[in-house]
């Protein structure tokens, strides 16, 4: 009995928790959903959100997730491989965590010297003959920066996978004859694939909201929905249409932690 | 035999690596580069100069700002760091697997939702509460957002603490309360101050949530950063990046001293 109380009672505040700042916000933004601009019920945001206009930015908004992803994959993989080969792994897998940890706001920052008309990467274009041209505020800068951004949050995952890898299923496969490929194909890529799996949640997810970048570097040339929510929020000040488009947002969000199976702990 | 050639790294993907690590790193290098650029721009570098430090150190509205977050990250982690830790050992008390699984996934909502729903939803949340928007609203904010980071990380403490110590304890006579503090807490300490760092940078690197949930008056470093960039290049923002790229990497060197001596081969990960 005794037991039962002193867990209650660590629970508590926990628990108070859940109720206020999960399940409450959540509530929250599907009850505000239903409300137009003047606070009267309606469905009028749903139907707004159906129209062209917006299904159009959601599917932009999904294509550069998409492109986000499978691009910080294909850089993600190999370095996360070769870390795992490397003396000093964990050192190396530090340091290339080391810049997730700078402020997100700070490298958005760099790019926007770095991408300038007369920043260094124009000079560089000058330099090889191409001559300068318009980066910054261009769809192409905003994938660039978001890509940097996310690889170090794909390549942990990925490592921490090859990394409990059995090295003797390798030994295996080479003693059974397979070639490099294929070890690559039929052992070591569905032994990782959890790793991907949570690389591409850690990444998808963020990519389809971030709105600072799209603000800072893509010069409101990218729309995506994190970008509209923020608009809808912060700027209209319609939060009806922007707590619909917040629902949408999590749908999608469930939708994708589903796919991808349970998130492991700390990643 | 074969294998010992396979652990090696061709030069090409040493070269591969090293391209990585570059691009990585250039354009923190370059922020700080140009920091010390008297020209003002982030080209044509003039000359050294450390005007730009001199400057950040007087502008006085940015120290606050500075304090502000400094202020908010600690205190938030603190109050994210009890209550998770009190949470962990609640779910770790749990017998029946449905209710324990309920918690987790609960508890998980906010570390996959993005950040842009957090700070919508805790707009909405604050208005309606009838809460000003402020620094108790980013305090309250923050500390939720790190409740459930601390409860990832100090679970796997416990489940890997073996109960026949806690029976041990309480057949000497230790009380509950002596359980908790000479047996249970000591053990898991370790990822009690893992918690508490991921806390402290989420709290520190936070922007979007922040951006949504404060009003007139009070900034956090990340918002005033994004008003200053918004409004185009000045290299004081360099100069202060430096300084909290040399910050970040004392933090990086604490964390990795902490959790190496605990549990080799995992780090947390941020969003």
């Amino acid at each position: 009995m005794n037991n039962k109380v002193t867990r209650n009672l660590y629970l508590f505040p926990y628990a108070l928790w859940i109720v206020l700042f999960v399940v409450a916000p959540l509530l929250l933004v599907i009850y505000y959903s239903f409300f137009d601009i003047e606070g009267h019920f309606s469905l009028v945001n749903y139907k707004t959100f159906f129209t062209a206009v917006y299904l159009k930015m959601t599917l932009s908004s999904f294509w550069y997730a998409f492109l986000i992803t499978v691009i910080s994959l294909i850089i993600a993989y190999p370095t996360a491989y070769l870390l795992t080969k490397t003396k000093h792994k964990q050192l190396w897998l530090l340091l290339i965590i080391v810049p997730s940890w700078i402020n997100l706001l700070l490298k958005a920052y760099a790019f926007l010297g770095i991408f300038g008309t007369k920043g260094i990467a124009n000079s560089f274009l000058e330099a090889i003959g191409i001559g300068s041209k318009q980066i910054l505020f261009t769809d192409f800068s905003f994938v660039f920066v978001s890509v940097y951004i996310f690889i170090p949050f794909m390549i942990l995952p990925i490592f921490n996978a090859l990394n409990e890898l059995n090295p003797t299923l390798l030994d295996a496969a080479n003693d059974l004859g397979a070639s490099k490929w294929i070890t690559f194909r039929r052992v070591i890529f569905p032994l990782t694939i959890d790793g991907v799996k949570a690389g591409c949640q850690v990444v998808f997810i963020p990519a389809l909201s971030l709105f600072m970048l799209t603000r800072l570097i893509a010069g409101n040339r990218v729309i995506t929905l994190g970008t509209a929510i923020e608009q809808q929020f912060l700027v209209t000040q319609d939060w009806g249409m922007g707590s619909t488009i917040a629902v949408f947002l999590i749908l999608i969000m469930f939708l994708i932690i589903s796919l991808t199976g349970n998130r492991k702990r700390g990643v | 035999m074969v294998y010992k050639l396979e652990q090696r790294i061709t030069p090409l993907s040493r070269i591969y690596l090293v391209l990585i690590f570059f691009i990585l790193y250039a354009p923190i290098f370059f922020l700080v580069f140009y920091s010390f650029n008297s020209g003002g721009t982030m080209y044509n570098f003039k000359s050294f100069t450390l005007d730009w430090y001199k400057e950040l150190f007087q502008d006085s509205r940015l120290l606050i700002i500075v304090l502000n977050t400094l202020v908010i990250a600690l205190v938030s982690s603190l109050f994210a760091t009890i209550i998770g830790t009190l949470g962990a050992l609640g779910i770790h008390s749990i017998r029946k697997r449905q209710t324990k699984n309920t918690l987790l996934s609960l508890n998980n909502v906010l570390i996959v939702s993005p950040d842009v729903i957090i700070g919508a939803s805790f707009l909405i949340l604050f208005t309606m509460a009838g809460i000003k928007l402020g620094m108790y609203s980013v305090l309250l904010s923050h500390i939720a957002f790190s409740i459930p980071i601390v409860v990832l990380m100090v679970l796997p403490k416990l489940s890997e603490m073996s109960p026949t110590l806690i029976d041990a304890a309480r057949d000497l006579g230790a009380s509950q309360w002596n359980v908790l503090t000479k047996v249970i807490l000591p053990f898991i300490t370790p990822g009690i101050f893992a918690g508490f760092f991921m806390a402290l940078t989420y709290s520190l690197d936070d922007f979007a949530v922040t951006f949504f949930v404060t009003g007139n008056g009070f900034t956090t470093l990340s918002v005033e950063i994004y008003s200053l960039a918004r409004r185009g290049i000045s290299l004081n923002i360099n100069a202060l990046s430096a300084l909290l790229f040399l910050f970040t990497l004392v933090l990086v060197v604490v964390y990795y001293f902490i959790s190496h001596r605990n549990r080799p081969g995992r780090w947390g990960g941020k969003k």
